[in-house]
């Protein structure tokens, strides 16, 4: 089976956020960047499927500025055979990144797309499931299990009371949670490896989809900051402040 | 034009979120609809009616949109929304799975986890874990929304004299099917609707110390969360974990033990009202947004506190 696996280029998570001074997006300059953690662990389950035997090949996509061919290398180095970029300066919002998707899915043919279920930036949380819309595909989000059974593949997914499974029919979108797997460190090898893998570079135009947005960022501001309270000295102390203070027991 | 918010439910109980949901609706203005689709679910049905600001019901039951699957209900959804300015639904798993599938359906942008209406096309929600907020303008012809719950008080449950009007639904994409769930069972209430939360961070040391908090939540009658520590820790279900990738909250008092103040366990649970932190480590960050402070060891202050309560 071919897999498709999408990732994106994102702020470190380690990185501290903060908004420029005149409000119009976050300060990006000089900013480490790196993988989306959830495309990360979307990478981790390919290749797991892959030395499973269960996938043949692995193909990582992103989309962007041509530094996330950055991303596409690591995604190389943990075991995706080959890469595609779709190269665009336009920032591209989630419907434009699913039509472009489903623009390689037509190509490609995968038979199981793996994706994040939201990148840490925008949190949108709505890339797998417009492509599995636009491509007719069945979906399983936020999986914490995967496992392909013949022309099905059944997923477990972390639900707001606890966890459902769900068995699609393949082809299917899946987008990972964080409990999915560990992702494994890349060797310095592999690495290396990674720079020869193929990676096609494609724009827009060719895969003729228009990435136009219908949303507007006014503007973006920190968040109202919370002001630290009073240290309480005892429980006792703690259990008045609450009684009389907040009134909240 | 009117308003279309999709329920939550679970064929028997309208989700206490769809309350806020609905609060989000009145806020843009215009005439509020309430799709309840499921199976078995007049029941639910009879609830929406009731909920205050509603001027319609639309009831759709079909054996394919018993376990809500994304796949068969966004074409529902896709349909009805079309005649409608705005479709809205909260931030349930549920909601999330299927909403970007309407929007993609119907070939509009999206507009996720909407924490404020600012006016009937602009929203602010938060973006990078809530470090920033962002106020976003949209020009689709229908805006596909979800709302985050603590973003808006909810409207009551109670009041309201909508009609139910029956919807006809054969919609069935075919193409997935509901093996099984695994539903956590608990008497206390549930996360997202307590007024009062304990949560336990990986200083629990190990699940079966849980005990000491929910020895404390019952006399509170509080539910209990933990961090996503505590989770990959294993100590306790991933349906506990309160931060940006688990559940958001804003309870009246939030009571944070053991926790040290990771930045994506903040972004779930910073919008309380009231904040607690008990934690032996004085420079645990969780102490930059609490209200009240306690630096102790949490299995001596917790017993005290249980039987001070």
């Amino acid at each position: 089976m071919k897999i498709l696996v999408a990732v994106k280029r994102v702020i470190d998570y380690n990185v501290k956020v903060r908004v420029k001074a005149d409000n119009t997006d976050v300060d990006l300059t000089n900013v480490k960047m790196a993988i989306n953690p959830f495309c990360e662990i979307a990478v981790e389950e390919a290749v797991r499927l892959k030395e499973k035997g269960v996938a043949t090949e692995i193909v990582a996509v992103s989309l962007g500025a041509k530094e996330c061919q950055e991303q596409i290398r690591t995604a190389l180095a943990l075991g995706a055979d080959r890469g595609i970029q779709v190269q665009t300066d336009q920032p591209l919002g989630s419907l434009a990144v699913a039509k472009l998707l489903k623009a390689i899915v037509d190509e490609e043919k995968p038979d199981l797309v793996l994706l994040g279920k939201q990148s840490i930036d925008s949190d949108n949380g709505q890339t797998g499931q417009m492509l599995a819309a636009l491509a007719g595909m069945s979906q399983a989000t936020y999986a914490s299990e995967v496992n392909v059974d013949g022309d099905n593949v059944n997923v477990t997914r972390e639900v707001d009371g606890g966890l459902q499974t769900l068995s699609l029919k393949l082809p299917a979108v899946i987008t990972t949670d964080l409990r999915l797997n560990e992702p494994r460190y890349a060797s310095l090898p592999n690495i290396m490896k990674a720079k020869r893998k193929p990676l096609d570079v494609k724009s827009p135009e060719d895969l003729g989809v228009a990435v136009s947005s219908t949303l507007t960022t006014i503007k973006v501001e920190p968040p109202a900051e919370r002001q630290a309270g009073i240290k309480v000295a005892s429980v006792d102390e703690l259990v008045e402040k609450l009684k009389n203070e907040a009134k909240v027991i | 034009m009117a308003i279309l918010v999709v329920a939550d439910h679970d064929n028997s109980t309208l989700g206490a979120g769809t309350l806020n949901t609905v609060a989000a609706a009145t806020a843009i203005g215009g005439e509020v609809h309430l799709l309840v689709a499921g199976s078995g679910c007049s029941t639910v049905a009879e609830q929406a009616s009731a909920v205050a600001g509603v001027s319609k019901v639309l009831l759709a039951e079909n054996a394919a949109l018993e376990n809500r699957l994304a796949e068969n209900v966004s074409l529902l959804v896709a349909e009805l929304g079309k005649d409608y300015s705005h479709v809205l639904a909260s931030t349930s798993t549920d909601a999330r799975n299927m909403m970007p599938r309407v929007a993609a359906l119907l070939d509009v942008d999206q507009i996720s986890d909407i924490i404020r209406v600012q006016s009937e096309d602009t929203f602010a929600r938060p973006i990078y874990a809530g470090n920033a907020i962002a106020t976003v303008q949209s020009s689709a012809s229908i805006k596909v929304i979800t709302v985050r719950n603590t973003g808006f008080d909810p409207v009551s449950a109670e009041g309201g004299s909508a009609s139910v009007e029956t919807v006809a639904s054969s919609h069935d994409a075919g193409v997935s099917s509901f093996v099984s769930e695994e539903l956590a069972q608990s008497d206390r209430p549930e996360l997202a609707a307590a007024d009062i939360i304990v949560s336990g961070g990986r200083g629990m040391g190990n699940g079966e110390n849980f005990e000491l908090l929910y020895k404390v939540a019952d006399k509170l009658g509080a539910a209990v969360g933990a961090s996503r520590a505590a989770v990959d820790a294993g100590y306790v279900p991933n349906d506990m974990q309160v931060g940006q990738t688990g559940k958001i909250v804003a309870p009246k008092l939030y009571v944070a033990v053991g926790i040290s103040g990771a930045i994506q366990h903040l972004a779930g649970m910073k919008d309380s009202k009231v904040i607690v932190a008990i934690n032996k480590d004085e420079e645990a960050p969780i102490f930059q947004v609490a209200d009240y402070s306690l630096v102790a060891d949490l299995f001596e202050a917790i017993p005290e506190l249980e039987g001070k309560l």
